[in-house]
């Protein structure tokens, strides 16, 4: 177990927001989440849908020791069910991505998006409003004219804290496939969003054009062997993003090269290991995530079994690998008949890119410390939810003799599965995603 | 070569939930997810691939089976003192090292049964005789050109793979320089080499690139024994023998000939082409329950998976 500051942290339960039913609404199925750039707020989206924000609470000051609560700060329809006539397909409403914006103003941007369109919300307060109108009642009924008899100005007065959200752009009619990923560019003005075969390049302010950059499609469909799983600007070279694609190659691009980046500057790839083949290989490299660590020197990769870390200076390996759940390698038939070899799991970092999390099965969640060599399982479950109740390390038994408090494999609930976790930017906070449940971890505070 | 001891499901049920998978995403909410269904396309290929394999290695050794029985049989039929002197003779044709027992004959005995063949002194007998050492030399010989590869030592690019589909250990691609389980046939009766690679005919790699191409030309010439059909003493063995061999395409009896295969490999090439089928066929049941031997057997009842984007 490790943390930012190289000492074992000691994960301790902080919150669990949602329903507590064992019967899951699939609407209600979290889809994404991830903090603002402060951290002070937490997105979430979900397949109905909707996007619920959390705030967290400012410290209290007679509590030092507890770091603030995260509570419902706004919650608002960002996506409905849409129908396409013309090729007579339902887009789904879930909510694929969520990207904030960095704060600009005293109000707050973010974009989410579903399979087709994506669009920039303002999220924004308001704490006062105006009073005394000439021409309207105080309930809002128009006053006829002819009965004023005196005049006065409106004045701003205090009233309780109301959250907005209203979406300001709308970016629509630019994917013909199914949208993966939305990711804002370090210069502020511009972001990306990639579906199965094309990256797109936006500029916030406009909606009726955008950029192709990427278009990886075939000019005969039936050729098509690799598609893209997602893309990533980088964290502070505004020309530079990678895309990654089910065939487990990440593509490092610059766009002063050229306008359509179809010509990769840099191609990362690790040669397979022939030992490995089975009838699955092609499914597990499969890239389901890639994130570039905040310094920006390298990139974390997510395919079904391991997580991958990259220095951008070397292209011919990855310079760490992690095995998330190498006991399933055995299990690859029963998971692709129950489909759940086809999950896509991400990854994430942590604020000073010493720690990378990603989930699993059975609401594990894994850790890996990068300095320390050290990694751990945990598990996000109502029952080790007392309030700072410290999270125990979990261990899977792979086969043979299993010990006193280690699961077996064939044990693992398969439903209950961890897609999305997101770090805070600067503390020890985490939130997990479970099917329909969020949890937040924290670091125990001495 | 494809692990498959850690998959306790074989190649034909994989086949099967395959398709149902593709099936079912045709109906799932949202439209047709692309990366979903071109992975369940690879496992396909890697299905149909091993289902091949085994089904040709099936044949082979079928053949190779009822050829060395010929022989044996034939053999069996002559008088054993004739054997040792046609032998005696035999060596002294040529510089074969010919081993004592009249029935282990070195695969380099073959070129010497061509000469001796020749010979217009050879009775009938002594004629029937060579011809039925030289098929075990045949087959000897066939035997020790057959290389199951299992290579890839070298490293394995996804990357690099440039055609209609990856490239895998066992790729079956004329391209490549690599040949997986290549069997060269001599037929004794016309002198002609035919390379077999991965069960079919050479050509039949070509047929791959050229998704849709005809069957190829040439007909298979497993049937390296049947020169004894040639000769008069056994007629009646050749209608058996093909009998048996077509037999064997056909499971459930109906007609699956050389040209279906080649096409079903050419529609199972790439990532999609073997999903997208050229006739939309209304008469495919879908009881939920896909038959893999009935979709190999009746390649006319293909579906169209993927709907064209």
């Amino acid at each position: 177990m490790a943390g930012g500051g190289g000492n074992d942290v000691q994960w301790c339960f902080s919150q669990v927001k949602g329903a507590i039913d064992d019967d899951v609404a699939e609407a209600d199925i979290i889809s994404t989440v991830e903090f603002n750039h402060s951290g002070e707020l937490l997105a979430t989206g979900d397949k109905g849908g909707r996007v619920v924000i959390f705030q967290q609470e400012p410290e209290n000051k007679s509590q030092p020791q507890c770091r603030g609560e995260y509570n419902v700060y706004s919650t608002f329809q960002s996506h409905e069910p849409e129908f396409d006539y013309l090729k007579s397909l339902e887009i789904e409403e879930k909510i694929n991505k969520i990207r904030w914006l960095p704060q600009k103003n005293a109000a707050q941007f973010l974009l989410s998006t579903n399979d087709k369109t994506i669009k920039l919300w303002k999220i924004s307060e308001r704490d006062k409003r105006p009073e005394g109108y000439n021409l309207k009642e105080e309930d809002g009924r128009y006053r006829d004219p002819t009965t004023v008899t005196t005049l006065r100005v409106p004045v701003f007065r205090p009233m309780d804290l109301m959250v907005e959200a209203s979406p300001r752009r709308v970016f629509a009619n630019a994917h013909t496939y199914h949208i993966n990923s939305i990711s804002v560019n370090s210069d502020y003005e511009t972001y990306l969003s990639a579906d199965d075969l094309r990256v797109n390049l936006w500029h916030l302010e406009i909606t009726d054009r955008s950029f192709n950059i990427v278009d990886i499609k075939p000019a005969n469909m039936e050729e098509l062997t690799e598609v893209i799983t997602a893309a990533e600007f980088h964290p502070n070279q505004c020309n530079t993003f990678v895309y990654s694609s089910s065939k487990g190659t990440i593509r490092l691009c610059d766009m002063r090269a050229s306008a359509l980046c179809d010509k990769h500057s840099k191609l990362f790839e690790e040669p397979e290991d022939p030992s490995n083949r089975s009838f699955f290989s092609e499914i597990i490299s499969s890239i389901s995530d890639v994130k570039f660590s905040h310094n920006g020197r390298y990139m974390m990769t997510r395919d079904y079994l391991s997580v991958k870390i990259w220095d951008l200076n070397m292209e011919s390996r990855p310079v760490e690998t992690y095995q998330v759940h190498e006991y399933l390698r055995s299990k690859l038939c029963s998971l692709y008949e129950n489909d759940c070899i086809f999950d896509k799991f991400e990854c994430c970092w942590n604020g000073n890119d010493s720690v990378v999390m990603t989930g699993s099965y059975n609401n594990f969640f894994r850790m890996f410390d990068r300095g320390q060599k050290k990694d751990v399982t945990l598990e996000a479950s109502r029952e080790s939810s007392k309030p700072r109740a410290v999270l125990k390390p979990r261990k899977v038994c792979g086969g043979g003799k299993r010990k006193k408090d280690e699961i077996s494999v064939d044990s693992l609930d398969f439903n209950k599965k961890i897609l999305h976790t997101a770090w805070h930017p600067q503390e020890n906070i985490i939130a997990v995603a479970t099917t329909n449940n969020l949890y937040i971890f924290q670091d125990k505070l001495n | 070569m494809i692990n498959t001891m850690e998959c306790a499901m074989d190649a034909q049920n994989l086949i099967s939930i395959s398709l149902r998978k593709i099936h079912n995403s045709r109906t799932q909410r949202g439209g047709i997810k692309l990366h979903k269904n071109l992975l369940v396309s690879y496992v396909l290929r890697n299905a149909k691939q091993l289902y091949m394999n085994e089904k040709y290695a099936e044949i082979y050794r079928m053949q190779q089976y009822e050829e060395v029985m010929t022989v044996c049989n034939e053999i069996q039929e002559l008088n054993p003192l004739d054997l040792a002197e046609d032998i005696v003779e035999a060596s002294g044709d040529c510089c074969s090292h010919v081993a004592g027992s009249p029935l282990i004959m070195e695969p380099a005995s073959v070129c010497c049964a061509l000469p001796a063949s020749n010979h217009p002194a050879h009775t009938p007998h002594q004629q029937q005789q060579l011809q039925a050492t030289a098929a075990c030399s045949a087959a000897g010989l066939a035997l020790q050109n057959e290389e199951v590869c299992k290579e890839t030592n070298s490293a394995f690019f996804r990357s690099c793979c440039a055609e209609a589909y990856p490239v895998t250990d066992c790729d079956f691609s004329s391209l490549s320089a690599v040949h997986c389980n290549k069997t060269t046939v001599l037929d004794l009766d016309t002198h002609v080499v035919t390379t077999v690679e991965s069960g079919y005919l050479h050509q039949d790699c070509c047929a791959v690139q050229c998704q849709g191409a005809q069957a190829p030309a040439k007909k298979r010439k497993f049937d390296f024994g049947c020169y004894a059909a040639e000769s008069e003493e056994v007629p009646d063995f050749t209608p058996c023998k093909r009998a048996r061999f077509e037999d064997f395409y056909c499971p459930h009896s109906e007609q699956l000939d050389t040209s279906n295969i080649s096409n079903l490999i050419s529609i199972f090439g790439s990532g999609f082409t073997g999903l997208v089928s050229r006739q939309a066929d209304s008469e495919f049941s879908l009881n939920g329950q896909f038959c893999s031997k009935q979709t190999l057997a009746s390649l006319g009842a293909w579906t169209r998976a993927i709907v064209a984007f």
